[in-house]
Order: structure tokens, then C-alpha cells, then sequence
């Protein structure tokens, strides 16, 4: 019996070594984007698959993003399944038409006789002190669109499990990936990845009985780190991860606000129209008589995105989260 | 060693990257329109052709003239006619096998129905019973596009996808004047010929979006010479000539099947209809204009050519005549009788798997439907 070595790995290779298995498995699988092939892309997630593969199946297109998306519906109406990168989160918006005009669309618009099975990565977030147009939370946008799924990895596990689920998927889904975890690590076993993760299910990453953490994407570690740094106030913090935005996991999220009667929902997208408002009502339409508190959000603040040397300040934090549980009016409890 | 440390060692060179690429003269369109009907050429066309266009362009008038009735009556939300465009919809049409791909916009259903697809499932989005109107694949027909030119990359990709599985697939695009001043017209014609994919996009140029005249939409020399820009052959062609423009699209096709790449081809032609029903072109547009036009009529070019020729007599124009009648009357029919409607089936195609979110809200509206049915039987049911 020979033990295999386990070695850390980075989200990004777990993102790549998840096209590879797919490429790998469906020749109908195409990775295609701006700098994906000779490059391996900008955060090397592709790295290796044009070598591997061909030209011809990880492909650097012209530099145009509604055009990328676009030739990737007539690919996926011919029976492939596309894999799209958009290099940022902001360079994206070229090709919100054909996402929300046909992407979304063409599933319903053909009565279910043309689904498109097309994967939308799209690196998101802040914190890697990018300059303008490189740190955008665009989840809300996707998120308000009926037809999209929309995912985000949190752990280098599920960014492999979730990435295989989105590409296998029938469906359009939007693949978000937080770019500040791009180059977390994990214990990695090369022989043996990750399991496929089905997409729509929440997962409880903490378990704790005073209040819920509801967040996902880039906000989980600091959510793990502050329910760690609540233990000092004597708050045991349970902490889920959505992992998807769309489908929503009521059931998850409905059952741990249940067990704690608490809530505050994180993620650094604005908070006015963004998730938290969604995923708050939600809440309290499922849980007003379990709940102690209003559910509460820690969001970004409803600027443009700021410049990098100003972040920090933006970007939900430790602190502020504590502060917003330290308001969950626990003076009822004594 | 900066260049000032080089001094005299240094000489200016042109810079190293440049070279030539493509040989823009091959590319050029047309000078003026390309046309074979009212010249010498027509003399030479194939009667076969000549009859059957005259037969696809009789039916296609008395399909417009009907659709434009059906919308006066209720039947249609709305129709974008292409009276006057009927050479470019059929020709477009039957240059194509059965196994490549039509991308029409919505004022094109007459193409579509000029390829084989059921008149009432043509015109499902403008009845507006539901968004598509028919299974796409069956006749390989995607469908209808509102935005403009959005379907431009689609017809790129699939061409592009059928390449890479080795199948011999050509995609034909349709796309109006106002629709290559969007930036997807842009961007399909630049991935098209980036991968040399066999597709190939018609421009029917018919003066107008809605009311503002391609003068305002444009400062090309013409549409067909934005091909250059992008590495492909433009073609300009007469739009209400019926031979010319199924042979420039012939020739278009069957380029791009032998692996020649894409081509860019401009119909001039002329929308004889406001844009819809509810358009008014009186407030744009003088009778002088589309009197000249009627003058260039694609039927009338045709019945000249054909009986100039002794192709055609007073038999055969009433023959085509009737046989369009009985189209007209079978839609009219057809449409007459209401739409089947099923409520569910708004939930019914959204993703693969309905979420649970929609799962909840299906649930609402079964029984929102369930309380009117009682509520009206209650109503109805004698004291």
C-alpha cells in the first residue's frame, strides 16, 4: 500500500486542475478568454490547458467580452460547453447583453428545446489592492437575473467540487471567484480531488448556538476569524457559507437562524441592493418568531469601489462585524 | 547603453514588429450595386430558379399583406414588415442546405417561413404566445433576435463550434443597416474572421432604423466596405434583385464552406412598410422616395426578366397568385383560433431543476388560479 503525498494547493490550481479533469472527461468542454492559452491567464488558473489540450480547445479570443460571450452561445447552441473567462469582475459588463438577453434567456425563450450549458468565470472582490475596475462585487447584478445560477467558491476544495458541478451543469452558471482567495491553501491530494459539490447547497462551516454568520466567497475567512476573536465575548458563532447565491439554500440558512435566533449576513458588495438585503428577508419572512434581533448586514459601504490604498476601510473587517453581533440585543438575555 | 551613450552607432529602423498582412483590393466590394435583372445577364439566368423565386416572392408579398391584417385584427401584438424586402428573405433562404444554420432578426420570419418553418410557429414572438415559437434545431433556424444584432456572435460561435467537429455547416446571418452600429456587429465580424468561420452575414440595408436614415447611422464608403476593416471580402449586391442577391449569397456560402472564411454582403433594398404597425413614416420619409422604389420592385424585376423570356404568362402569375391566396387563408385560419395557453408554463423552462424559490412561487400561482375557477364557478352556478 503506497501513501500518496499530501501537498498544498492554491485555489487557483484547484480552479485549474478542475477545467483539466473536464477538459479531460467531455471533449465538449472549450476553455476560451482573454489570455487563457499561451499566458495561462493573468491569475494562471489556465495554465498549462492550451499546451495540454490545443489551441483549439483553451483559446485566446480577440480582446472583447460581449463577443467572447456571444460566440460561446452559438458554441453551446451547437452542443459544447464552454468554459468563458472575463479576465476582471468590471470587464465583465461588456457582456452583460448577451447574458441577460440570451444567456439567461434562451432556456425559456426556446420552451427548454435549446439550453445553453455555458460556465462564466469571473474572478471578483477586493482586498488584492487592485486599481479601479479590478475589484468589483458584481454578484447582485447576476443574482437579479432569472435563468443565471450563480456560485462562489469559498475553500480550495470547493472551488474543484463547485467549478465540476458548474461545468457539468445544464444550465448557464456564473462562476465568481474570489480573487484574495485565489492563492489560499489546502491540503491537496493530486490522485484523489476534491468531491464534485451539487450546486445550491449552503454549508455550515462553524457551528456555534449564539448567532449565525451568513456570508460567502471572499468574506469566509474573515467570518471564521471573527467567530474565533468572539469567543473572547463569550459569543460561540456559527458560521455558513452559501457557496450559491443562486439556487438559495432556505433550508440551511432558514434551519441554523432557527438554532441561534440570530443573524448578520457579510460581503463586501454594497449593501443597498445587494445580496444581504435579499438573504435578511428571507430570514425574517422564515424565522421572525425564532429571531432576538433584527437580522443585520455588513456590507461595503454604497460607494464606488474605492481605491486600493483606501480598502481596508471598506472592506467588511474583523471589528465590524463584532460590532454589528454586539448590537443582536443580547440586554434581553439578562 | 542609452541611445545618446550609442551616439554615432546609432541608426532609426522601421519598427520590427510591422508587417504586411492582408492585401486589402481582393477584399473590396462592388463599386455599385451587383445586379443581373434589367441587364444583359438576365438573358442567361436559370429559368428553374427564376420561376421559383417568382413563386417564394409572391407568396412572401401576400404573407406580409396577411400578417400586417392580422395585427390590424388583433391576432399579432405587433409585425415588422418586409414588403419590399422579399428578395433578400427568400434568397436567403434557399441558398442554404438543410444542414447549416439561419440567424434572422425579428423583421426576417418570411425567411424563416421561406426555409420550411411553419408560418404560425414563425410568428409565436409576435402573436406572442411564446418567446421562441418553435424548436430551433428542427429546421435550424435560431431564434428570432429583438436586440440587434446580438445573434451576430451566436451564428460566429455555431459556425465556428461545427468547424472544430469537422462537420460542413455554413451559418447565415441577418442583420439590418441600424444593426452595424452596434458593437456585437463589430465583434462577430472581428471573431468570424479572427477564426475564419464559415458564416456569412447579410446586411439588408433598407434605408431606415425605424425612422433615422442610414446617412445618420454611418460615414462608410458603404456597409459592405466595413468587410475590409476586418480581413473579409465585402459584396455589394441589389437587394431588390432577386437572382443577384441568391447568387452573391451562393457565392458567399459556398465560400465559406470550402473553408474560405467569412464575407460581409450588403443587399440594397428598400422597406416599402413603416417599421411596424405602430410606426407612422409619414414623419420621415416623402412618397416621392417610395414611389421610386415601387418603380424597383423586386416582383416586378422578376415577372420582366421572366416574361421577356416566354417563362412566364397570365396563367402563371394567376397560378402564383392563387397559390399564395391559399397560404394566406390557411394562416388566416389558423390564426384566428386562440392561442392555448397553459399559466404553468411560465415556471416550466427557467433552469433544468426549478429551484425551490420557484417551486414555491408555481405552487402560488396553481392556487391563485384554483381560487378565480372557484370564484367563477360560484358566480356562475344558479341561486
Amino acid at each position: 500500500m503506497t501513501t500518496v503525498a499530501v501537498k498544498p494547493a492554491t485555489m487557483a490550481q484547484a480552479l485549474g486542475r478542475a477545467l483539466r479533469d473536464a477538459m479531460a472527461a467531455d471533449p465538449a468542454v472549450h476553455v476560451m478568454g482573454e489570455d487563457v492559452g499561451t499566458l495561462g491567464g493573468v491569475f494562471r488558473v489556465t495554465d498549462g490547458l492550451a499546451k495540454e489540450f490545443g489551441e483549439d480547445r483553451c483559446t485566446d479570443t480577440p480582446l472583447a467580452e460581449a463577443g467572447i460571450l456571444g460566440t460561446a452561445v452559438g458554441m453551446a447552441m451547437y452542443g459544447l460547453r464552454p468554459v468563458v473567462e472575463m479576465q476582471f469582475d468590471a470587464f465583465a459588463y461588456p457582456a452583460f447583453e448577451q447574458l441577460i438577453s440570451h444567456v439567461s434567456r434562451m432556456r425559456n425563450r426556446t420552451r427548454g428545446a435549446m439550453p445553453l450549458p455555458l460556465t462564466i468565470r469571473v474572478p471578483y472582490g477586493g482586498g488584492i489592492g487592485g486599481v479601479e475596475h479590478h475589484s468589483d462585487s458584481s454578484e447582485a447584478y447576476y443574482m437579479a437575473t432569472p435563468g443565471l445560477h450563480v456560485v462562489t467558491p469559498a475553500t480550495v476544495a470547493d472551488a474543484y467540487g463547485l467549478l465540476r458541478a458548474a461545468i457539468a451543469s445544464d444550465d448557464p452558471v456564473v462562476f465568481l471567484e474570489p480573487k484574495r482567495l485565489y492563492w489560499s491553501k489546502d491540503s491537496w491530494n493530486p490522485d484523489e480531488p476534491p468531491a464534485v459539490e451539487p450546486i445550491g447547497r449552503a454549508v455550515v462551516r462553524r457551528s456555534g448556538r449564539s448567532a449565525t454568520l451568513i456570508t460567502y466567497g471572499p468574506s469566509l475567512p474573515v467570518c471564521l476569524e471573527t467567530a474565533e476573536a468572539a469567543r473572547a465575548e463569550g459569543w460561540n458563532l456559527e458560521v455558513v457559507d452559501l457557496r450559491s447565491l443562486v439556487p438559495f439554500d432556505d433550508e440551511t440558512v432558514t434551519a441554523s437562524v432557527r438554532r441561534t435566533g440570530r443573524a448578520v449576513v457579510v460581503h463586501e458588495s454594497g449593501g443597498f441592493g445587494g445580496p444581504g438585503g435579499e438573504i435578511a428577508a428571507r430570514v425574517t419572512e422564515r424565522c421572525f418568531h425564532y429571531l432576538e434581533a433584527p437580522v443585520l448586514r455588513v456590507a461595503g459601504f454604497d460607494i464606488p469601489y474605492p481605491p486600493p490604498m483606501l480598502e481596508r476601510h471598506h472592506l467588511p473587517g474583523v471589528d465590524r462585524i463584532l460590532d454589528a453581533v454586539a448590537r443582536l440585543q443580547w440586554e434581553a438575555e439578562n | 547603453m542609452t541611445v545618446m551613450e550609442q551616439r554615432g552607432a546609432y541608426r532609426p529602423t522601421p519598427p520590427p514588429a510591422w508587417q504586411p498582412r492582408t492585401d486589402p483590393a481582393p477584399l473590396l466590394p462592388e463599386e455599385a450595386p451587383y445586379r443581373v435583372l434589367g441587364t444583359d445577364a438576365a438573358a442567361e439566368a436559370d429559368p428553374g430558379l427564376l420561376r421559383r423565386l417568382y413563386g417564394e416572392l409572391v407568396r412572401g408579398r401576400r404573407y406580409n399583406a396577411q400578417a400586417t391584417a392580422l395585427t390590424k385584427q388583433g391576432r399579432l401584438a405587433v409585425y415588422p414588415s418586409s414588403t419590399g424586402q422579399e428578395a433578400c428573405q427568400v434568397a436567403a433562404a434557399l441558398v442554404l442546405e438543410e444542414r447549416d444554420w439561419l440567424f434572422p432578426s425579428y423583421r426576417d420570419t418570411l425567411a424563416a417561413v421561406a426555409r420550411g418553418l411553419d408560418p404560425v410557429q414563425a410568428l409565436g414572438l409576435l402573436r406572442g404566445d411564446w418567446h421562441s415559437g418553435y424548436d430551433p434545431r428542427e429546421r435550424r433556424i435560431a431564434p428570432l433576435c429583438t436586440p440587434l444584432a446580438t445573434q451576430l456572435p451566436h451564428a460566429v460561435g455555431l459556425a465556428h463550434a461545427a468547424r472544430l467537429q469537422g462537420d460542413d455547416v455554413v451559418a447565415l446571418a441577418l442583420v439590418g443597416d441600424g444593426g452595424t452600429s452596434e458593437g456585437d456587429f463589430h465583434e462577430a465580424l472581428n471573431f468570424a474572421a479572427v477564426w475564419q468561420a464559415p458564416v456569412v452575414f447579410l446586411v439588408q440595408n433598407n434605408g431606415f432604423a425605424i425612422s433615422v436614415p442610414l446617412a445618420k447611422q454611418t460615414a462608410a464608403p458603404s456597409l459592405a466596405h466595413k468587410a475590409v476593416g476586418y480581413g473579409m471580402p465585402g459584396r455589394l449586391v441589389d437587394g431588390n434583385d432577386a437572382i443577384a442577391v441568391h447568387q452573391v449569397l451562393g457565392e458567399a456560402v459556398a465560400h465559406a464552406r470550402a473553408g474560405g472564411g467569412p464575407t460581409l454582403v450588403e443587399a440594397v433594398t428598400y422597406r416599402m412598410d413603416a417599421h411596424t404597425n405602430a410606426d407612422d413614416d409619414k414623419r420621415y420619409r416623402g412618397d416621392a422616395e417610395v414611389e421610386a422604389w415601387r418603380a424597383h420592385d423586386p416582383i416586378a424585376l422578376l415577372e420582366h426578366a421572366l416574361t421577356e423570356r416566354g417563362l412566364l404568362d397570365e396563367v402563371g402569375m394567376q397560378a402564383a397568385r392563387e397559390d399564395a391566396e391559399a397560404m394566406a387563408a390557411d394562416l388566416r385560419e389558423r390564426m384566428n383560433q386562440d392561442a392555448a395557453l397553459d399559466p404553468m408554463d411560465l415556471f416550466g423552462h427557467v433552469y433544468d431543476r426549478p429551484t425551490t424559490q420557484l417551486l414555491e412561487q408555481e405552487a402560488q400561482l396553481r392556487a391563485e388560479l384554483a381560487a378565480q375557477e372557484r370564484h367563477h364557478e360560484s358566480e356562475g352556478a344558479p341561486r
